[in-house]
């Protein structure tokens, strides 16, 4: 079983990308498109989940690709850490698309196929034990990954697109310098020849070269200002499925060149702790000051970016164990918050606070969803956001640590600052007079494909503004004049494109009651990261 | 020495590209920038102290294939997104903002996009 696994490895990156590539040869509104698009990442969400019970107990799963021999190969590993990523970027994918299937965005051209390539992409960055393959991977991520913002960009800018691609294609080159510069000093870029070569001044260097341009795709403190204005430009469902994965999987890789080429060095832990910590301070600032509920929740990306980072820096037991939680459970709360904003920008839209109000009378669905988010978010039991704090507050005072630990608390209270501002704008208060307008023209313009710069005919909005008031039942039985806020006719959300949300608040809860389970497995991706030697035994080849 | 050269000549004139306002200008500063990362590859090879693998030579002192397998991988990428960065110069050129003769627009483009009901 386990061999058969081993052998099937380069699958999790070859299907995808073939699958996706026959996706853009059949016809954009042939029926195989949502089907082979959502079964294959089913598919590849059963085969993650396999991974990580085939690694539960610390088991290492590898393959030599092409079978050269060992040392030459480029290994693809399977440890319990690459798995649980896995998984969760993979629930993450198939929460995203499901998303884009009710929302009718994955029937834009090519959107299947480009969501496929993206997670093969994904899958090759998370298993490959190889630093240059990793760069390519990452390449293979991206170049989906523009094509998702520009196709499904209906803002008529494509400035947005234009900032992202600059921003990640000057990280990766600064990246493949510093492979190269590794490649120049230690003659290898296979990770397990390069384990504990952190020692050596020069392929320190060249490492933090590569981090540092890791660090600008994770989004962290000093060069965390792309991901705001991209992502908020960026198709809403788009911003859910990327917050899964690119941030993520960067996360990922300092989590893995941390562990096995620094082995922990405390130089470099105290430094990412510096940043760390400065991250998670300045994004729950930050977000404060948004006026638009996906930029706001946004700058929490930022901010959970670095009580993640917080589990590395610590470099205990406990320490990366909770980090690794905290990881899983940001990926999941993250897009249940994006894809609730999604759902209420594509009804109403707009996202802007003081544009929608008064949600909690009327969508029953997406407040449920909301709240289990923010709650989450914030840290309250007993959802997965607790056990995910407790942990990481209780590993950094054990660490010594105190002050990071206060810090972790100070900020979640931050974070339920910024949270209470969307309940209080959005979910209270009443509706606007002009909702109807505006989700009118949202309508007119999803199904017509229009820019939001093109100006539509204002009889016909008023028309489409009209036969929703008209078709709708009024839950209460308030039937006001038009554009009286008590009147709670008209524009609703769909309970399908709210679902997605609910099924990983679903998650979240789930992840909260079962909160010991998840810490074991973290707890054994853990002690892979502390005592490497497996790993590179496995990369190597036994 | 004429490889360090050439990566440092290279990355500068990248950087200072990648700098300026205009998509163009930053394209033609990536090809730069990405050409000067496949030389440091090349020259993490050791090229300097290798030699040709022809008849007669020493082959352990034959190139190391390696690098030049990376910079093969990387020009593919590279040409890959040049097209895609290309597409977007083009594409996007109603909203650039950063070509001289546009910029008096800028104003307009803002004022179009938020009486249009756009968020942000």
């Amino acid at each position: 079983m386990t061999e058969l696994l081993e052998v099937l490895l380069p699958l999790f990156v070859g299907a995808p990308l073939l699958l996706g590539g026959v996706l853009f040869v059949v016809g954009k509104n042939h029926p195989l498109q949502p089907i082979l698009g959502m079964g294959t990442l089913l598919a590849l969400l059963a085969g993650a989940v396999t991974l990580l019970i085939a690694t539960s107990e610390g088991q290492l799963l590898a393959h030599q690709v092409a079978l050269w021999p060992n040392g030459i190969a480029i290994a693809f590993v399977v440890d319990t850490f690459a798995a649980l990523m896995l998984t969760a970027a993979t629930i993450v994918a198939v929460v995203s698309f499901q998303y884009m299937l009710a929302s009718g965005e994955a029937r834009s051209p090519s959107i299947p196929a480009l969501v496929l390539v993206l997670m093969g992409g994904v899958s090759g960055a998370l298993l490959t034990a190889d630093l240059f393959n990793l760069f390519v991977f990452i390449e293979v991520m991206l170049l989906p990954s523009y094509g998702l913002l520009i196709f499904l960009s209906r803002r008529g800018d494509m400035a947005a697109s234009r900032l992202y691609v600059v921003v990640n294609l000057l990280a990766s080159t600064i990246f493949l310098a510093g492979v190269g510069l590794i490649y120049a000093v230690q003659g290898t870029v296979n990770l397990g020849a390069l384990a504990g070569t952190g020692d050596d001044p020069l392929t320190a260097i060249a490492t933090a070269l590569a981090l540092s341009a890791i660090a600008v795709k994770a989004s962290v403190f000093p060069v965390h200002g792309w991901l705001s204005r991209t992502y908020a430009s960026a198709s809403p469902a788009v911003a859910a499925l990327f917050s899964g994965l690119h941030t993520k999987v960067a996360v990922y890789v300092v989590y893995r060149i941390s562990a096995v080429i620094f082995e922990g060095d405390s130089a470099w832990m105290t430094a990412i702790l510096v940043v760390a910590s400065l991250t998670l301070v300045v994004g729950a600032m930050a977000a404060l000051g948004e006026k638009d509920m996906r930029s706001l929740l946004l700058f929490q990306m930022v901010s959970g970016i670095g009580f993640i980072l917080i589990g590395i820096s610590l470099f205990t037991q406990t320490g990366i164990a909770s980090g690794i939680f905290y990881m899983i459970h940001h990926m999941i709360v993250m897009g249940a918050l994006l894809l609730t904003a999604s759902a209420i920008e594509h009804t109403y839209g707009s996202g802007r606070l003081d544009r929608v109000a008064g949600l909690r009378t009327r969508e029953s669905l997406v407040t449920a969803a909301f709240v289990i988010g923010s709650l989450s978010l914030v840290g309250l039991p007993p959802f997965s956001g607790f056990v995910a704090k407790y942990a990481l507050v209780l590993a950094s005072a054990d660490a010594g640590v105190v002050v990071i630990a206060g810090l972790l608390i100070v900020v979640s209270l931050f974070v339920l600052m910024a949270m209470m501002k969307i309940w209080a704008e959005m979910f209270n208060g009443k509706r606007h007079a002009d909702v109807e307008i505006l989700a009118a023209q949202e309508r007119i313009r999803t199904r017509q494909g229009l820019y939001d710069t093109d100006i539509i005919d204002e009889d016909e909005i008023n028309e489409e503004a009209n036969r929703a008031i008209e078709h709708i039942e009024p839950p209460r039985g308030i039937i006001g004049e038009i554009g009286d806020p008590h009147d709670h006719r008209g524009t609703r959300v769909r309970a399908s494109l709210i679902l997605p949300a609910l099924i990983l608040g679903g998650i979240s809860v789930a992840l909260g009651f079962g909160g010991e389970y998840l810490l074991q497995l973290a707890d054994q991706a853990s002690q892979g990261l502390m005592d490497t030697s497996d790993y590179v035994r496995a990369v190597i080849g036994r | 020495m004429s490889l360090a050269l050439s990566v440092g000549l290279l990355a500068a004139a990248g950087v200072y590209l990648v700098l300026q306002r205009g998509m163009i200008r930053i394209i033609l500063g990536f090809v730069l920038l990405t050409h000067s990362v496949n030389l440091l590859i090349i020259a993490a090879g050791g090229a300097a102290r290798r030699d040709a693998p022809f008849i007669g030579g020493d082959t352990s002192m034959a190139a190391d294939p390696l690098p030049q397998a990376f910079v093969l991988t990387a020009i593919v990428i590279a040409f890959a997104i040049t097209v895609v960065l290309a597409t977007l110069a083009v594409v996007g050129s109603k909203d650039d903002d950063t070509e001289e003769e546009s910029e008096k627009t800028e104003l307009d483009i803002e004022n179009t996009s938020s009486d249009a009901g756009g968020d942000k």
